[in-house]
């Protein structure tokens, strides 16, 4: 047996924007284990809620994360309502859907740049990158906002899009649907990026499930885990499947993610043929009281909101299980027995988000 | 300004901000914004940047990091404070694990509003922070040459 050498990766590390660390354990080239040290973003957002009121800490739950802001927002709101009894309009559900769908897009393309770059694919990133400026563009056009826009509250969503805005996203989600055609041609084709990726932190069915795996990681390894069909939001209008895999490599997870950009296109296209017209928002009136379970599947996976209520305008408890956290040992596992050069491709096929598993 | 007089490479870190911020520096490297076509990169190596970006408010586990990768950089170096929560604490100031601004720990040169910064507001940040690493490099050369004498 080899002299074992521990190598520290982060906090600050070029491939991650955020910092996390790990302490890897190797055997000449090859990882034997990986010890996690987090905090380093922890803020304290579930204790804030004692300060902010349950309408204020709407903004405070679309800033848990940056990248899925929206959809943070969004099961905030679903569990105060379904607490409150509020039956919200039909077009602010069709509205929420297709932001959200917008959402998954950007945060997708915005993690092929980062996988491209992980590799050392300097133009392919900065291509994924240049296509995601289209999906913000539609942010900003209809909300005001690129990354963080608070539209989503409780009762329905602030802002209405009107339908020469909406038949201008169909006709964006053209552009967009060839570019991206043109771009992913890369992913599936390209031989560099299939020998970086093919067999990597390959994740057994079995594994995923008995670990916990959420969201793209899960269903690269064949489970087919996907919270939307549950039917929240507009979904139980919408005809999708979820995406599978059987590989569970790190390729696996890219291909799934690939085809779920085109399934929310797709998605957003059925949305706006169907939209009703109608109010965007329902009155809110007095202060909730009980517990509600929320579960929305956000690009990263399954995130699960709890909140609790006491009848006053501060709750008792907000808890926020994110698809990074239930990740991480899925995440601890693949690392087991690959090389360093790696470890920075099989930290980002989580998808890690370490500001929402922290808050 | 008219041209730019150094091309500044530029250090980011994440203190405790929700990563909106960090992905519009990044947006601001990336082809709409494009500032490499000033010279100015993104780099992960302290000791090779002038410009600190950092993204979100301090707690007490990350005090020590952002005080090491100050220390790491050469002089003359500038520090930017991009975002609320970098600058005070934002919507996060009430939280029990937040110290505060980055101006906590580091003296900041230039404070870039948002809630996230946008990528135009954090480029004139950046712009800004020139001006002051020119200052600043002009007091070391006086001050080198002062010791020489």
């Amino acid at each position: 047996m080899s002299e074992r050498t521990v190598i520290p990766f982060g906090p600050q590390h070029p491939v991650l924007p955020e910092p996390i660390h790990l302490d890897l354990v190797l055997e000449d080239e090859t990882v034997v284990e990986a010890i996690p040290q987090i905090g380093y973003i922890h803020r304290g957002l579930e204790k804030l809620v004692e300060k902010k009121d349950f309408q204020q800490y709407t903004y405070v739950a679309e800033r848990i994360c940056g990248i899925c802001s929206f959809m943070h927002g969004m099961g905030y709101c679903m569990s105060i309502e379904s607490i409150m009894d509020v039956k919200i309009p039909d077009r602010a559900d069709y509205l929420r859907t297709i932001w959200a769908e917008l959402s998954r897009m950007h945060s997708h393309l915005l993690w092929l740049g980062l996988l491209a770059d992980a590799f050392g694919f300097e133009s392919l990133f900065m291509h994924s990158w240049r296509l995601r400026e289209r999906v913000l563009d539609i942010f900003e056009e209809t909300t005001g906002g690129r990354v963080i826009f608070s539209v989503c509250d409780i009762g329905g969503v602030r802002k209405d899009i009107s339908s020469e805005t909406l038949k201008k996203i169909n006709e964006s989600m053209d552009i967009i649907e060839k570019e991206l055609t043109e771009l992913t041609a890369v992913f599936f084709k390209d031989s560099s990026v299939k020998y970086r990726t093919k067999g990597v932190g390959v994740l057994s069915k079995q594994l995923a499930h008995d670990l916990g795996a959420v969201g793209p990681m899960a269903k690269a390894s064949g489970l087919p885990f996907d919270m939307r069909t549950q039917g929240y939001a507009a979904y139980k209008y919408l005809k999708f499947e979820p995406i599978i895999d059987t590989d569970g490599d790190s390729y696996a997870r890219t291909t799934v993610r690939i085809k779920e950009i085109f399934q929310s296109i797709d998605l957003i296209r059925q949305a706006i043929s169907l939209i009703p017209e109608g109010e965007i928002k329902t009155k809110v009136v007095g202060n909730p009281n009980g517990e509600y379970f929320t579960r929305v599947e956000q690009p990263r996976g399954e995130v699960i909101y709890y909140a609790k209520a006491n009848g006053t305008k501060f709750l008792d408890r907000v808890r926020v299980r994110t698809p990074t956290f239930a990740n991480v040992p899925a995440l601890l596992e693949t690392l087991k027995g690959c090389s360093l050069a790696d470890v920075p491709i099989l930290i980002l096929t989580i998808d890690p988000c370490i500001s929402c598993t922290e808050r | 300004m008219n041209f730019v007089k150094k091309s500044p490479w530029i250090l980011h870190y994440d203190g405790s901000s929700c990563n909106g911020c960090d992905i519009e520096v990044l947006a601001c490297l990336t082809p709409l914004y494009d500032v490499e076509r000033f010279g100015i990169i993104n780099t992960g190596n302290p000791k090779h940047a002038d410009i600190l970006l950092i993204t979100g408010s301090v707690n007490e586990q990350n005090i020590p990091i952002v005080k090491q990768l100050y220390e790491q950089m050469p002089e003359p170096k500038v520090v930017v404070a991009v975002g609320i929560c970098a600058t005070s604490g934002g919507i996060f100031a009430d939280c029990y694990n937040i110290v505060g601004g980055v101006d906590k720990v580091l003296p900041v040169d230039v404070y870039v509003p948002g809630c996230a910064a946008r990528p135009e507001s954090i480029i004139d940040g950046v712009v800004k922070a020139l001006a002051v690493l020119e200052e600043k490099q002009k007091a070391l050369s006086k001050k080198k040459s002062a010791v020489k004498k």
